[in-house]
C-alpha cells in the first residue's frame, strides 16, 4: 500500500516478458540468428512467408523453453500445439504470427527472489513459444523499409500473475529473470540487443471511505530496459489515481488500454488504436502437428538442470566466505563459478579459494581482458595454490607471484614456489640465526622490548620485521615470533 | 487421333534409347500449339526449360547414366505449385508475374525422376472453385465439349491430359479439385492420403485438406506418378514417414488376380440420392455390376454425415484460407495497388483489386467463422463434424475395402451456367469433400459417357494409406472396360 494524493493505493502489476532464445537457427526454419547482419540477408522462403513455404519446429527452441520453464517451477504440458494469431503489420510477413494460444508449453510456475529482506513469490501463469516479427525501418530517405532478419526468431513469452506490487519489485523480478535465463544459457539475455522485452499490465486498487475502486488495466508496450520498466510503472501508479479522481472511470466502466513509454520525457503516452477491439482470430496452425512432450525427456532436462543462481549465491556466501556482492558477481559468470566449485571439489581450501578468486585471479583475468575461467588454469592447480597458502607454506604476497608464474608456464604451484624461493622457511636453525643477527644489530629496540612498556609492542614488531627482511620474506612468521620471544626471554632472565 | 502414348511407355522407350526425350517433348509442344489456343489449359508454357531438361535426359541415356522412372515424360503442373522456372500465379492477379525462388517438393521429385515439365496449367484462383471459371486470367474449356467447363480447380491439368497434350499432370485436391475435373474430362485423378505427398511448395488453400496428386490417362500412369511423389519430406511437418509401396508393381496381373475375388465394394445410399444426374447414376451402377462380374461383392454401407460435409468443409477450408491468404497484401511481393493513401489503404486496395470475387467470398466466410464469439459456433463445430465423418469412414471400412460412388453429381456443365449461384457450384463437390475431411485417399476414373458424349467419373475411396488397393480396384475396372481408350476431340 502506498499513499497517492492522500489515498491508500495498492498497485496490481503483472508482467509479460519476451525472452529471445539462444538457438542456433530460427523457430521454424534453418536461417541463422545473427544480430546486425545486412538487412534481409538471413532469410529464406519460410521466414519470408513466401507462397507454399511451410514451418518446421526447432527442437532446440522447445528444449530451451522447457529448461527456462523448469527453472520457473512450471508444469510442462504433455501436449502443446501451435496457433495462428492474425493481425496485419508490414513486419509480419504472413500477417499472422505462429504462437501458442490455449495449450502453452508450460504453466503454473513460481519465481522466488529476495528483495528488501524478504522473499518475493511471483506466480507464473504460463510460458509459451512463438516467432518474432521483423523490423520496420523508417530512417531511409523517402521510403520505409522492412528488415526480416529477425522474423522467425524464437521467443519464449512468460506471463506472470498480477502478483507484483511496486515498480521496484517489478524491476527486481526482471533483473532476476534476466540473470536466470542468461545463467541457464536459455538466452544471451543481452538487453542492448532487445533479447528481453517487457510489457507490464498495471492498475491500482484505491481505498477510500471503506470502499475499494479498481482502475482500468493499462498495458505498457515494448519496454526493453529495466529503467523504462521501472519508470513506466512508477509513472502509471499516480497517473491512474489522478485519472480516476478526475473521471471516476473504473475497470467496471472502462476498457483495458495500451500505452507506450516515452523514454526522453519519461512518461507513458496513449497508443493510437483502432475503434474495435483486436480480434486475433486464433486457430490451430494446420501446418504444424501438435507436439507431444515426452515425460522422460522433461525428467532428463530436469536432471540436467544446474543449481540456480540465487541458491548458488547463497551457498557461495556461506561456503567460500564471500561478501554477498562478490558472490553475486561471481555466480553471474557460470563458467568461473563452476571452476571455483571444481577447485573446491579437488580439495582446495574453500576460504582461500574464495579470496584468490576475488583478488589475484580476478585481477589477472581483468588485466588480460578475460574471465577467470578464461585463464584456463585447471581446478587442481587452483586448489594446490590455495592449499600452499592455507597450510602456511607460502604467504599471500608469494601466492600472487606464484599465480603469475602459473599463467606463464604449466608447472605445478609447489614447484614454482620452490623455484622462485618463495616457500616459507621452517628451518628453525636458520631462522634462529636471523633472529640472533637482528637482535644484535638493533640493541635499542631489544632494550625497548625488554624494559620500556610503552614501546615494547612496537619494538617487538620492528624486530620481527627485521628478521623477515633478513630472510627475504621466506621465514615462517609464526616460527619467527616464537624464536624472538624465546631470545628476549633468555635475555630478560640473564 | 490415335491413343497417345502413356507415361509408362514413353519412360520405357526413352530409357531404352528407342525414343529421344527431346522428340517426345517437341511432339507434346506441337499438340499443345495446335489446340491450346482453343482450350486454354495452360497459363504458361515452359518450353525452353522443358527442352533443356529433355536434351539433358537424352545425354544421360546416350552416356549410359541411369535415368528415372519418368524419363522424358512430358508433364503439366498446376500453377499453384511453385517452380523456379516460369511464373507461379495460382491463377490470381495478385500473383501476376510472381517468380518463386524455389520449387515445390512434388515438382523436384518429378524432375528428379526425369519428368519434363512443359507448362503451368490454369486453375480456379487459389484452387477455389469447381469449374476453372474463377481463374483470374481466363476459363479453360472441356476438350470433350469446348462450351463446357473442365471442372476444377485443377481444370487446366485435367484438360491437358484429356486433350492428349501430356500423358500426365499434377493437380491439387482440397475438396475434389483433382477428382472432379478428372471425372468431367474423362481421365484418372488420384487424391492421396493426407500426408502421403509433401505440400511444401504447394500454395496453401486449406492446409489441413490440401494434397498434391496426379491426373493421368490411365491408372498405371497415376500409380507411376504417385510412387515418385510419395514419401516423407522434412520440410513438411504434416508429411508422414511411412514406407512407399510399389504402387505400379501392385498392378501387375498376379497381384490383381489375387485381389479381384473377395474385394468388398461399399455402396453408400447417401451417394445415390437427390441431385444425382440419372445418366451418371446409370453409368456408376453399371460400373458396380462390372465389379461384381470380376468377383467383387457389393456391400451396403452408410455414411450418415455426408449431408453435413459441405457445410463443415466450407468452414474449415475457408477459415484456413483466410489465414493462408493474409500474406498477399502488396507489401512484400506480388501485386500492389498503384497509389495507396496509407498502409491501411495499401492492404485493402491491393486485396480488393488483386483477388477475384470467389476468393474474397471465401476469405470473408473464413474470417467470420474464426471471429470472437463465432469460433465455437462455426469453426469448432465444423471440426466436430469432421471427426464424425472420419468415424463414418472408419465404421464403413469395417465392412468393405473401398467405397464406390459417383465422383460428381453431374457431368460437365456449360460455361457460365453456375457462376451466378455459388451455392449451386459448391454442390458439385458433394461426393468428393468427405475424403479431404477424413484425410483418406480417393480416385476418380472414367466409367462411361452421357448420350451427349460427356465423360462420367467413378469414385473409389479407401482407408488411410490404402492407395495400393484403391489403384488395384481401379485397374481391375479399367482392364475390364475401354472407357479410358476414348479420347476427346
Amino acid at each position: 500500500m502506498v499513499q497517492v494524493c492522500g489515498l491508500d493505493v495498492e498497485p496490481i502489476i503483472g508482467l509479460e516478458i519476451h525472452v529471445q532464445l539462444a538457438t542456433r537457427t530460427k523457430m521454424f526454419c534453418g536461417c541463422p540468428l545473427e544480430f546486425g547482419a545486412r538487412p534481409n540477408s538471413r532469410v529464406c522462403p519460410v521466414c519470408l512467408g513466401l507462397p507454399g513455404a511451410l514451418p518446421v519446429i526447432n527442437r532446440q527452441a522447445v528444449e530451451l523453453g522447457v529448461q527456462a520453464a523448469l527453472a520457473l517451477n512450471c508444469s510442462i504440458a504433455e501436449l502443446t500445439k501451435w496457433d495462428r494469431k492474425s493481425y496485419y503489420y508490414p513486419d509480419l510477413p504472413k500477417n499472422y504470427q505462429i504462437s501458442q494460444y490455449d495449450l502453452p508449453l508450460a504453466f503454473d510456475g513460481l519465481f522466488e527472489f529476495p528483495i528488501d529482506d524478504r522473499i518475493a513469490r511471483i506466480r507464473i501463469l504460463r510460458a509459451h513459444l512463438e516467432e518474432d516479427a521483423g523490423k520496420n525501418v523508417h530512417d531511409l530517405p523517402g521510403c520505409s523499409g522492412i528488415d526480416l532478419n529477425r522474423a522467425g526468431t524464437p521467443l519464449l513469452e512468460i506471463v506472470t500473475q498480477p502478483d507484483l506490487r511496486s515498480a521496484d519489485e517489478a524491476r527486481e523480478f526482471a533483473v532476476q529473470l534476466q540473470r536466470l535465463v542468461h545463467y541457464l544459457g536459455v538466452s544471451h539475455a543481452d538487453m542492448q540487443k532487445g533479447h528481453l522485452r517487457f510489457e507490464p499490465n498495471i492498475n491500482v486498487r484505491i481505498h477510500r471511505d471503506g470502499q475499494v475502486f479498481v482502475t482500468p488495466i493499462v498495458e505498457v508496450k515494448n519496454l526493453n530496459s529495466f529503467r523504462s520498466l521501472h519508470g513506466a510503472i512508477a509513472y502509471e501508479i499516480p497517473r491512474q489515481v489522478e485519472e480516476w479522481l478526475a473521471t471516476g472511470v473504473t475497470a467496471a466502466t472502462g476498457n483495458k488500454r495500451n500505452r507506450g513509454w516515452d523514454d526522453t520525457r519519461e512518461v507513458t503516452v496513449p497508443q493510437r488504436e483502432k475503434e474495435e477491439a483486436h480480434d486475433y482470430r486464433y486457430f490451430p496452425d494446420p501446418d504444424l502437428v501438435p507436439l507431444t512432450v515426452q515425460a522422460a525427456w522433461v525428467a532428463e532436462l530436469r536432471e540436467r538442470q544446474p543449481e540456480l543462481p540465487l541458491c548458488r549465491t547463497e551457498r557461495f556466501i556461506s561456503e567460500y566466505s564471500l561478501p554477498p556482492r562478490d558472490a553475486h558477481a561471481l555466480v553471474e559468470d557460470r563458467a568461473t563459478a563452476d571452476l571455483l566449485d571444481h577447485a573446491a571439489e579437488a580439495g582446495g581450501d574453500k576460504v582461500v579459494l574464495g579470496k584468490h578468486f576475488l583478488s589475484l585471479w580476478a585481477r589477472f583475468a581483468n588485466e588480460r581482458g578475460t574471465t577467470i575461467a578464461g585463464l584456463r588454469i585447471s581446478p587442481g592447480r587452483l586448489a594446490e595454490l590455495a592449499n600452499l597458502v592455507a597450510t602456511g607454506r607460502i604467504n599471500a604476497t608469494a601466492a600472487a607471484q606464484v599465480a603469475e608464474a602459473m599463467l606463464a608456464n604449466h608447472d605445478a604451484p609447489t614447484v614454482l614456489a620452490e623455484e622462485l624461493g618463495l616457500m616459507q622457511s621452517r628451518d628453525t636453525d636458520r631462522i634462529a640465526a636471523w633472529v640472533t643477527e637482528a637482535l644484535a644489530a638493533n640493541a635499542a629496540a631489544v632494550q625497548d622490548a625488554l624494559a620500556n612498556p610503552k614501546k615494547a609492542r612496537a619494538a617487538r614488531g620492528f624486530l620481527t620485521g627485521q628478521v623477515m627482511k633478513l630472510s627475504g620474506g621466506r621465514a615462517d612468521p609464526k616460527i619467527v615470533g616464537e624464536l624472538i620471544d624465546r631470545a628476549l626471554a633468555e635475555r630478560a632472565g640473564a | 487421333m490415335s491413343t497417345p502414348d502413356t507415361a509408362a511407355t514413353i519412360a520405357a522407350e526413352v530409357a531404352a534409347g528407342r525414343r529421344r526425350a527431346e522428340e517426345v517433348c517437341r511432339a507434346a509442344l506441337g499438340r499443345i500449339a495446335a489446340r491450346n489456343g482453343e482450350l486454354k489449359a495452360f497459363l504458361e508454357l515452359t518450353a525452353e526449360h522443358a527442352l533443356e531438361r529433355a536434351v539433358a535426359i537424352d545425354r544421360d541415356v546416350v552416356a549410359g547414366r541411369p535415368v528415372g522412372p519418368l524419363a522424358g515424360v512430358p508433364v503439366a503442373v498446376k500453377d499453384n505449385l511453385c517452380t523456379t522456372f516460369g511464373h507461379t500465379t495460382c491463377g490470381s492477379r495478385i500473383l501476376a508475374g510472381y517468380v518463386s525462388p524455389y520449387s515445390a517438393t512434388a515438382v523436384e521429385r518429378l524432375e528428379a525422376a526425369g519428368a519434363v515439365i512443359v507448362g503451368k496449367t490454369n486453375l480456379d484462383e487459389f484452387a477455389m472453385g469447381s469449374s476453372t471459371e474463377n481463374s483470374g486470367y481466363f476459363p479453360t474449356r472441356n476438350p470433350w465439349d469446348p462450351e463446357r467447363v473442365p471442372g476444377g480447380s485443377s481444370g487446366g491439368s485435367a484438360a491437358a491430359v484429356a486433350a492428349g497434350f501430356v500423358p500426365a499432370a499434377l493437380g491439387s485436391d482440397t475438396g475434389g479439385s483433382i477428382r472432379q475435373p478428372a471425372a468431367l474430362c474423362g481421365v484418372v485423378g488420384l487424391k492421396p492420403t493426407y500426408g502421403r505427398v509433401s505440400r511444401y511448395g504447394l500454395v496453401a488453400y486449406g492446409s489441413s485438406l490440401d494434397q498434391v496428386g496426379p491426373l493421368a490417362g490411365t491408372v498405371t500412369d497415376a500409380a507411376l506418378l504417385l510412387a515418385v511423389l510419395s514419401g516423407r519430406d522434412p520440410r513438411d511437418s504434416t508429411s508422414v514417414d511411412q514406407a512407399v509401396p510399389d504402387y505400379r508393381g501392385a498392378l501387375r496381373d498376379a497381384p490383381l488376380a489375387a485381389v479381384a475375388h473377395g474385394l468388398r465394394i461399399g455402396v453408400p445410399a447417401e451417394y445415390f440420392g437427390a441431385g444425382l444426374d440419372a445418366e451418371t447414376e446409370g453409368a456408376v451402377r453399371s460400373a458396380l455390376r462390372v465389379f461384381e462380374q470380376l468377383g467383387a461383392t457389393l456391400v451396403d454401407v452408410t455414411l450418415p454425415r455426408t449431408p453435413q460435409a459441405i457445410a463443415a468443409y466450407y468452414l474449415v477450408a475457408t477459415a484456413e484460407a483466410s489465414g493462408n491468404l493474409a500474406r498477399y497484401d502488396g507489401v512484400h511481393y506480388g501485386y500492389r495497388t498503384p497509389h495507396p493513401a496509407d498502409i491501411e489503404d495499401l492492404y485493402s486496395a491491393t486485396r480488393a483489386e488483386g483477388f477475384g470475387p470467389e476468393v474474397k467470398r471465401r476469405i470473408m466466410l473464413g474470417t467470420f467463422a474464426l471471429s470472437a464469439g463465432y469460433y465455437d459456433r462455426y469453426y469448432n463445430k465444423a471440426l466436430r463434424v469432421r471427426r464424425l465423418i472420419q468415424e463414418d469412414f472408419t465404421a464403413a471400412f469395417d465392412h468393405c475395402d473401398v467405397v464406390a460412388g459417383p465422383t460428381s453429381p453431374t457431368p460437365a456443365f456449360r460455361l457460365g451456367e453456375r457462376t451466378a449461384d455459388p451455392l449451386q457450384m459448391y454442390l458439385a463437390d458433394v461426393y468428393t469433400i468427405s475424403a479431404n475431411l477424413a484425410g483418406i485417399p480417393a480416385i476418380s476414373l472414367p466409367c462411361g459417357f452421357t448420350r451427349a458424349g460427356l465423360p462420367i467419373g467413378l469414385q473409389l475411396q479407401g482407408p488411410l494409406f490404402g492407395e495400393t488397393l484403391l489403384l488395384q480396384a481401379a485397374r481391375l475396372y479399367e482392364r475390364a472396360t475401354d472407357w479410358h481408350t476414348r479420347r476427346a476431340g
